[in-house]
Order: structure tokens, then C-alpha cells, then sequence
């Protein structure tokens, strides 16, 4: 019962986080068509600074400043990293208006965040001390971590705060109205290219501040990301890239899946259900599974 | 004509200039992993060779001539051993070659020492294969000092059972290193008629050990044997802690890594793993002396590394005592003084009388080798003691 309890909460946990990155996969996409495949490698560089800003990698202590300021400095970066992916990545080949080079230009982006970490940075890996303390808690025997509850909290909040914002706000309805129609759009007045940059933005934040909160139970590490951005983009396709919600499930399928195969298949095999539910979704749903075709009042 | 003439000479000159200058210094070459997961390993091995060629040419160098080293990071890549090695022998010319740390880097290099007749000393990596050559290369160029897997899984096996386990779980990572570990770790059990409840492994970078760990003890498993690196043998630590099981964890030297002594924290304490050297337990004058000079040269205390960094500085000296003792540095000659070494040389991991014959090219034996305790951030002397 603990045992199952525990697969359930570890395989939700990560599942939350992997909502959270292909949160921000679905952000540009509805508003550009396009995907920041260098999403993954933002989220790295979101660890990277929140821990150079609160732990001394020499030694491995505290720097003693309080964790505003990693929260405030990965929000910078996250700004910074959308707007250089933005501009130099995805508005040329908009612009340029050859279909699919925003794929090369966001993922060559993430390989030089990735190579310029390991130049500049380190190589290594490294523990970054969860502000909540180390100490699991436990539920019916099964033991969370402080940090992960606050990671899910501040996931799904961040998640139901954007959907919210562009549900319910003049500009969250801007944005809704460029990914409906962008001529359209464009002709009622609304700023085309700059509800797609601001979006842009905010999907580096996400994943920047996603970056801060996995941080404590994956290593800090230039390659913490990698593997973090391929898993989101599966749940991206699994959940529907159109549909804010359902990220969420889909996030926990894999994440359960993961363990569940680890537990009682094999260790080896863990990544693999992902991968067949994905296959399978995109031969029977190629929307997703929540990508339900609704048709949008603007 | 006389540009041609010119050029030509030129050419001789330069020739002349860089025979000339390849004979008044002895090049060795290091390579080991300087970035990534293994780098406080590879890091730390080349720090105590280069305090090994500091101490040789303050008091005169070798045959009168100055030893330099050519260092290359090989990134803990396999396809890079080959390539590094190539690059030593056909451009760099060096007298013999000292490293490297992964198993998979050293098992892609080590073909190219026997080609080309050039001495190599394996310093770190335990799971490479050396006398395994022998069948390959009768005229076998490459040694190794350190405790290879067979001695290391035999310590680590005899430790659980000594202290009284009978239902021990394995847990590997999935690199040729862990691999290696694990199929010697199950030999010896099965030596001594025991089977583990649980074999597991892991993939570099994972995290999160909690599923590999619930089927360990959901098969009653009451002892962990691991074999990694330290990111992920600290992620087994932490996941220990995370379910709340936390049986007793012996496993490859590596848990002495400062990466998985750092990233596992008070959740590493009580891990055991056998070593060579012990910086916490330097007793002999020249363990203190050598722990002062790394400590002095590179501010680094504790050193991230201490066995590859002894090891790494025994190498060196083994390589100038047969250099010596061959009065040449013809790869043939200095091969068979390393087979037949007439001083006993004291190091740092140990006092080495004949430490290589035609026969055996491993240097460390089982009581060469003692075992290692993680206690609040270091690495201390365990003890024995019955459950």
C-alpha cells in the first residue's frame, strides 16, 4: 500500500513538472504555431543561475541570501532567454516565412545554452539545498519531500493563473485572438508580434522558475534539462498541444508510467511507455487526448 | 631554386630542432576525464602525477633529461581513448602513457600501446582489461595500479558477508564500469552459494532510485551492493532516505567521490567502499608529506579524489624507477624493467616490491587494499565488526 502510495506520489510529481515545461511548449505554440524546442535547456539555465545566486559551488553552502533572490534572478533569466530565442531563433524564420526553421534555430539554441553552461559554468553536478529542508515528509509511510509539494503548488498555480489570464483579461484574450486568426487580429489593432514575443517570454519563465523548483531533487548539472525537455514535449503531444489542462494528466500518465515500469517491469524499460503511448495517441488522436476541436468565441 | 634550397634547409633545421629538443625532456602522457561526472577522479589523478613531476625534476629529472607532461581530457568518452592515444604515440612521441579512469575509454586505448610498444600504467581504471591481454599480446605493454573489479567486488562481497547479510541486493549503473561490477560481484556470490534477491540497475543521470529500491526490499533484500559513479550512487542515497529504507550500502570505490560524498550529504554516512589510500588515515611519513604537497599546490583539502590522486603520483614513480633502472627510454627496455623493478619503491598506496612480473601486470593486490567509511563529509578507516 506504502509502495503504491509512493510510485503515485513520485510519478505525480514528476508528472506535474513535465506539465509545466510542455505548459510552456503550448504557450508559443498558440500563438505562433511554433515550439521553443530549447525549452528544456531554459529550464537547465533557470537551475544553473537560482544556484549561483543561493549556493557557493565550491563548497557546496549556503551563500546565506534569502531565496528572493534566486526566485527574482531566474525570472530575469527566463525574460532575457525568451527574448534572445524569440528574436534570434523564431522571428527570423518567421519572417522568412520557411515553414519549419524555427525547429533548428530553437533546438541549435538550446545546444549553445547548453555548451556555453558547460564552458562558463562547470561540468559537474551539483546539490542545491531545498530552501523547505531535506527531510521527507511521510504520508501513510510514503515519504515527499517539502520542496516537491511547493513544486506542484507552484505548478498548477502557474499553469490555472495563465489559462485564467487568457481567459478572463483583455490581453490574455489578445493572445487568444492572435493564435484564432493572426490577420485578423492584426487588423483589429492588436500587436501580432508582440503578444508572440511576450509569450515567448513568458514560456522561458516557466520554465526558468521550473528549473529553480526540480532543482533540489535532480542535481544541478548543465545536463539537467535534456531529458526533462524531450519527456515534456511528450506529454505536449499526449495531453494536446491546445489544451492548458490537459498537460496535467498527461504529465501524471507518463510520470506514473515511469515508475510503474520501473517498479514492476524492468529499470531499463522505464522511458518506454511514454513513448508507446505516444505512438499510440498520435496514430488514434492526433490532437491529444484533451485536444478536443472546440470552436473559440473571441 | 635557391628559395627551394632554402626551404629545404629550413625544413632540416627545423627536423634537427625538434629531434634535438624531444631528447633533452621525457613526455609522458595523462589523460583521464577533466570535465563531467568523472572529473574529480581524472581532476584529482592528474594533480598527484603532476606533484610526482615536480618532485622528479626539482632533483634532477630522469637520466639527466626533464619530464613534461602532454595532458588531454578524454571526457569520459570511449571513442576519444583511441583517439587520444593515437595522438600520443604518433604525434606527441611519449615514452609511456599514465591513465585513464573509465573502463570503456581504457578498453578503446589500450590496443594502441601493445602496436606500438609504448609502456602504459593504468592508474585508475579497475575495470579495464590488463592481464586479460596477455592472450591478444604475449609481449602484454600494459599495467595497471589499482584495485581492479575482481579485488574490489571480492572486498565488497566478504564485507556483507562478514557482517552477517544474507540476502544482498545489486544495484548498477548500466556503463561497462557498473556492468563489469556487477557480473564479478554475482561470481563471487555465487563462490560462496549466495543469491541475491535483487539485481537492478540505472542509467547515467537518473535521479530518482525509488522504484529500483521498492523492488529491493519488497524481495527482502537486507544489504545494498553498488557499483557507479557518485551523481547517481548519491541519488541512491537520497532515494534510500526518501522511502525511509536504509539498509547498510557497500559499494565501488567511488563513493569516496567528493560528488557523491557532497550530493548524498548525512544521507551518505556509513557507506562503505574498499580504497587504497585513506587521506583521512595517511599514517606513514610520506602519506602525510604527499596529502601536505596536494593540499599546499592545488588548495584542495579533502581532495576530491584521494585515490586516484595517490595512485596517479605512484604511477609516475614507478614509471621513473624503471626509466632508471632501463637506463633508456625505449618502450621495450622500460617494459621489461617494469617487469622485473629492483628497488622496492614505498609510495603512497603502499610499499611495491616486484610489482609486475612477465606473468601478472596488476600492481595491487587483496591486502593492498582496505576499507573506506563515509563519515559526516569524509572519508575515514572502517571497522569490521560482526552485526
Amino acid at each position: 500500500m506504502t509502495e503504491i502510495l509512493q510510485i503515485l506520489v513520485s510519478g505525480c510529481v514528476q508528472g506535474v513538472i513535465y506539465a509545466l515545461i510542455a505548459f510552456g511548449y503550448n504557450l508559443t505554440f498558440s500563438t505562433s504555431k511554433t515550439i521553443n524546442f530549447s525549452l528544456g535547456n531554459v529550464l537547465m539555465l533557470g537551475g544553473v543561475v537560482g544556484f549561483s545566486l543561493y549556493v557557493d559551488r565550491a563548497t557546496g553552502q549556503l551563500l546565506g541570501y534569502p531565496y528572493v533572490l534566486p526566485v527574482v534572478g531566474v525570472l530575469v533569466a527566463g525574460v532575457i532567454a525568451g527574448w534572445v530565442v524569440h528574436k534570434f531563433a523564431v522571428e527570423p524564420s518567421l519572417k522568412l516565412k520557411s515553414e519549419y526553421t524555427w525547429v533548428l534555430a530553437t533546438l541549435a539554441m538550446g545546444i549553445i545554452i547548453k555548451n556555453a553552461v558547460e564552458q562558463i559554468w562547470s561540468t559537474g553536478d551539483y546539490r542545491f539545498p531545498s530552501p523547505l529542508g531535506d527531510e521527507p515528509l511521510r504520508i501513510f509511510g510514503a515519504g515527499i519531500y517539502p520542496q516537491e509539494i511547493l513544486a506542484v503548488v507552484v505548478a498548477t498555480l502557474m499553469v490555472f493563473g495563465v489559462e485564467l489570464f487568457k481567459r478572463k483579461t483583455i490581453y490574455g484574450k489578445a493572445i487568444q485572438a492572435v493564435s484564432e486568426d493572426k490577420e485578423t487580429a492584426m487588423l483589429m489593432g492588436i500587436p501580432q508580434q508582440q503578444v508572440v514575443k511576450v509569450s515567448f517570454m513568458l514560456s522561458a519563465c516557466i520554465a526558468t522558475v521550473g528549473g529553480l523548483l526540480v532543482a533540489p531533487w535532480t542535481f544541478v548539472s548543465a545536463t539537467m534539462g535534456t531529458s526533462l525537455g524531450t519527456k515534456a514535449y511528450v506529454v505536449a503531444i499526449i495531453g494536446g498541444l491546445e489544451s492548458g489542462f490537459g498537460l496535467i494528466v498527461g504529465g501524471s500518465i507518463l510520470g506514473v508510467s515511469e515508475f510503474v515500469t520501473a517498479r514492476y517491469i524492468s529499470s531499463g524499460y522505464k522511458v518506454l511507455p511514454g513513448f508507446i503511448i505516444l505512438i499510440l495517441v498520435i496514430l488514434i488522436k492526433p490532437s491529444g487526448l484533451f485536444g478536443k476541436k472546440t470552436i473559440k468565441k473571441v | 631554386m635557391k628559395l627551394g634550397l632554402m626551404l629545404s634547409a629550413l625544413v632540416a633545421a627545423s627536423v634537427i630542432g625538434c629531434t634535438k629538443k624531444s631528447e633533452d625532456t621525457i613526455k609522458v602522457g595523462v589523460f583521464g576525464p577533466f570535465t563531467g561526472g568523472s572529473a574529480p577522479m581524472g581532476v584529482s589523478m592528474r594533480n598527484g602525477v603532476q606533484i610526482a613531476i615536480d618532485e622528479i625534476n626539482a632533483s634532477g629529472g630522469i637520466l639527466g633529461k626533464k619530464v613534461v607532461m602532454v595532458d588531454r581530457d578524454d571526457e569520459a568518452k570511449n571513442e576519444r581513448g583511441g583517439q587520444i592515444m593515437q595522438e600520443f604515440l604518433d604525434k606527441e612521441n611519449v615514452v609511456a602513457v599514465l591513465g585513464p579512469i573509465n573502463t570503456g575509454v581504457a578498453d578503446a586505448s589500450t590496443q594502441y600501446p601493445n602496436q606500438k610498444k609504448v609502456p602504459m600504467i593504468i592508474n585508475v581504471s579497475a575495470g579495464a582489461k590488463v592481464n586479460e591481454l596477455f592472450k591478444t599480446y604475449p609481449e602484454n605493454y600494459v599495467f595497471r595500479i589499482a584495485a581492479n573489479d575482481d579485488i574490489q567486488s571480492k572486498v565488497i562481497v566478504s564485507e556483507a558477508i562478514k557482517r552477517g547479510y544474507k540476502k544482498p541486493a545489486l544495484l548498477c549503473d548500466d556503463t561497462n564500469y557498473g556492468q563489469n561490477g556487477r557480473e564479478k560481484m554475482e561470481a563471487v556470490l555465487k563462490g560462496l552459494n549466495v543469491k541475491p534477491v535483487y539485481v537492478g540497475k540505472f542509467k547515467i543521470k537518473d535521479t530518482d532510485m525509488s522504484a529500483q529500491l521498492q523492488e529491493a526490499k519488497a524481495a527482502g533484500a537486507d544489504v545494498l551492493l553498488v557499483y557507479g559513479i557518485g551523481p547517481e550512487l548519491a541519488a541512491i542515497s537520497n532515494s534510500m532516505s526518501r522511502i525511509g529504507w536504509t539498509p547498510e550500502m557497500i559499494g565501488s570505490w567511488t563513493l569516496a567521490m567528493s560528488n557523491y560524498i557532497t550530493n548524498a550529504g548525512k544521507n551518505g554516512n556509513g557507506t562503505k567502499m574498499p580504497q587504497t589510500f585513506i587521506e583521512a588515515a595517511a599514517t606513514t611519513p610520506k602519506q602525510k608529506k604527499f596529502v601536505e604537497d596536494y593540499k599546499a599546490k592545488f588548495k584542495e583539502s579533502p581532495i576530491a579524489s584521494a585515490v586516484s590522486a595517490a595512485q596517479g603520483y605512484d604511477s609516475m614513480y614507478l614509471l621513473k624507477n624503471a626509466i632508471v633502472q632501463a637506463n633508456s627510454t625505449d618502450g621495450k627496455k622500460i617494459k621489461d624493467a617494469l617487469e622485473n623493478l629492483n628497488a622496492p619503491y614505498e609510495g603512497v598506496t603502499g610499499t611495491y616490491t616486484k610489482p609486475f612480473s612477465t606473468t601478472d601486470h596488476e600492481a595491487v593486490k587483496e591486502n593492498n587494499v582496505m576499507l573506506g567509511q563515509v563519515k559526516d563529509g569524509i572519508v575515514i578507516q572502517a571497522t569490521t565488526d560482526k552485526k
